[in-house]
């Protein structure tokens, strides 16, 4: 379903994404995973076209993303720290995203907008809202169009263990509809009931791309955890 | 396209500082208007005022409001709009909002106390001016990411073409003046919108006879429709050529 071949990116000295090539399919869940700074966002951005690859290329459905904006309406992205119009309130950014991107067609799926009961709060501003309740907005808004695909860039960092535990439940119910899940996070215990994949990223090169269960085998840890602290350790 | 610059419409709109601008220029040309018993008059010392205000606070906004949107902007990008109509869509929202100032603050005192075809070229070129300076801000602050650099740029360029180019113009007039410039001086003034909008207004009154031969070649070719269809082009140049450089830098640019 999306493709990357060879993308190389360079932020003046600093490449970030050297010569990644990436194929994601349909109803796998993938755990993006690397230490910090090693490309993961910049993977992320440059699917969705917020960051300009210096050379390779990216398919969305067999089709090059380049300067293409339509397939970003199958795509439910959470940033890693949103950021809205610090002057709306909640309620003014859904009914703006709802504006923007609902066709007559599309089903709402407000499931995180109640559980997180984000209705008691749309007139706050968004710049009075703690960091947790930010997320909660960003994760509701990434759901919120049933997208085919859900990027999401470390969902759970700053959520309270009740609303992760929410999340969490939610990304197994949008699993086993088969749509695609990328994720990123550096909590790994919680990747392992998520993930059927994993990415390993390292200065923004690609180190591996294998289904857990190979990666378990390939390590002989059951956890995740201890399989990629393995593979960090052989690699260093 | 229509429903983002809603959004931005109905958010600048929101903003203090579009009201007090509004209010400003109201204020000014209502005094100016009441203090000189003949209008043309007034006009002329409104014309000043404008030339002045209107540049600067268009490139100092606009700059602003960009680099305080830039949230919304990243927002926008994730989403499925294309870059070119998010851009677009600042750039007209900002140009209209500020127009609509100009014209509430300038354009209702003008059209009571002097309608005249002096009076309309001054609206004219002041919509022209407003325009044009939103674009000059929107290509400064594609170009930089910081935003005191930013804004720093801006100021810049308003201080350039507000009073630098003059300066330079009258250096290049001493320096040459054995030969005769007088022709190239129309060439010259379609390098600065502020001063060819002040010839184009001033050209429409009885003090251009004061401008000397300059004047009567400024006003040998301005005068004429061919030349005034050429001025208004040329400050029509000056709003789009900004505008189309920014959209491009703006579609490869990394959020």
């Amino acid at each position: 379903m999306i493709i990357a071949n060879n993308i190389n990116k360079q932020f003046g000295k600093l490449k970030a994404l050297n010569n990644v090539s990436v194929t994601c399919n349909r109803g796998e869940c993938i755990g993006l995973i690397g230490p910090n700074g090693c490309g993961k966002t910049t993977l992320i951005k440059s699917i969705l076209g917020m960051v300009v690859c210096n050379s390779g290329f990216i398919t969305f459905n067999g089709k090059n993303i380049l300067h293409q904006w339509q397939y970003r309406s199958a795509i439910g992205y959470m940033p890693q720290t949103g950021r809205y119009p610090e002057s709306m309130t909640i309620g003014q950014v859904l009914e703006m995203m709802k504006d923007i991107r609902q066709k007559k067609d599309t089903h709402l799926d407000e499931e995180l907008v109640n559980k997180f009961e984000l209705k008691g709060l749309l007139d706050k501003r968004m710049r009075t809202l703690s960091g947790g309740t930010m997320q909660k907005v960003s994760a509701a808004l990434a759901f919120l169009f049933n997208p085919d695909v859900l990027i999401l860039d470390e969902p759970t960092a700053g959520l309270d263990p009740v609303s992760a535990e929410i999340l969490k439940e939610k990304i197994i119910a949008e699993k086993a509809k088969g749509k695609l899940i990328l994720i990123t996070s550096h909590i790994l215990s919680e990747l392992d009931e998520l993930v059927t994949q994993v990415i390993y990223m390292q200065d923004g090169q690609l180190i591996f791309h294998k289904s857990i269960d190979d990666l378990r085998a390939d390590t002989g840890q059951e956890k995740l955890s201890k399989a990629i602290a393995s593979v960090m350790l052989n690699n260093r | 396209m229509k429903k983002i610059i809603k959004y931005v419409f109905i958010d600048i709109l929101r903003n203090k500082i579009v009201l007090a601008y509004t209010i400003l220029l109201l204020l000014l040309s209502l005094s100016i208007f009441n203090l000189e018993d003949n209008s043309a008059k007034g006009l002329l010392s409104l014309l000043n005022i404008v030339l002045i205000i209107v540049p600067l606070v268009s490139i100092l906004f606009a700059s602003i409001y960009v680099y305080n949107s830039a949230e919304f902007l990243e927002l926008l990008v994730s989403q499925p709009l294309k870059r070119n109509s998010i851009w677009l869509s600042i750039f007209i929202g900002l140009a209209c909002s500020l127009t609509l100032a100009f014209f509430v603050g300038v354009g209702i005192p003008v059209l009571l106390y002097e309608l005249s075809a002096t009076g309309i070229t001054m609206l004219l070129v002041g919509v022209l001016l407003t325009v044009i300076f939103v674009a000059i801000a929107m290509l400064a602050t594609v170009n930089t990411r910081d935003k005191a650099k930013g804004i720093g740029v801006a100021v810049l360029l308003w201080l350039y073409f507000s009073i630098l180019f003059d300066g330079l113009v009258l250096f290049l007039l001493f320096q040459f003046a054995d030969y005769p410039l007088e022709k190239a001086m129309i060439g010259i003034s379609a390098l600065n919108p502020i001063d060819l909008s002040r010839i184009l207004v001033l050209l429409k009154m009885d003090v251009s006879a004061l401008m000397g031969y300059t004047g009567a070649v400024f006003k040998d070719f301005f005068g004429t429709t061919v030349g005034l269809v050429i001025a208004i082009l040329v400050l029509l140049f000056w709003s789009i050529i900004p505008v189309w450089f920014s959209v491009r830098k703006f579609n490869r640019k990394d959020l």
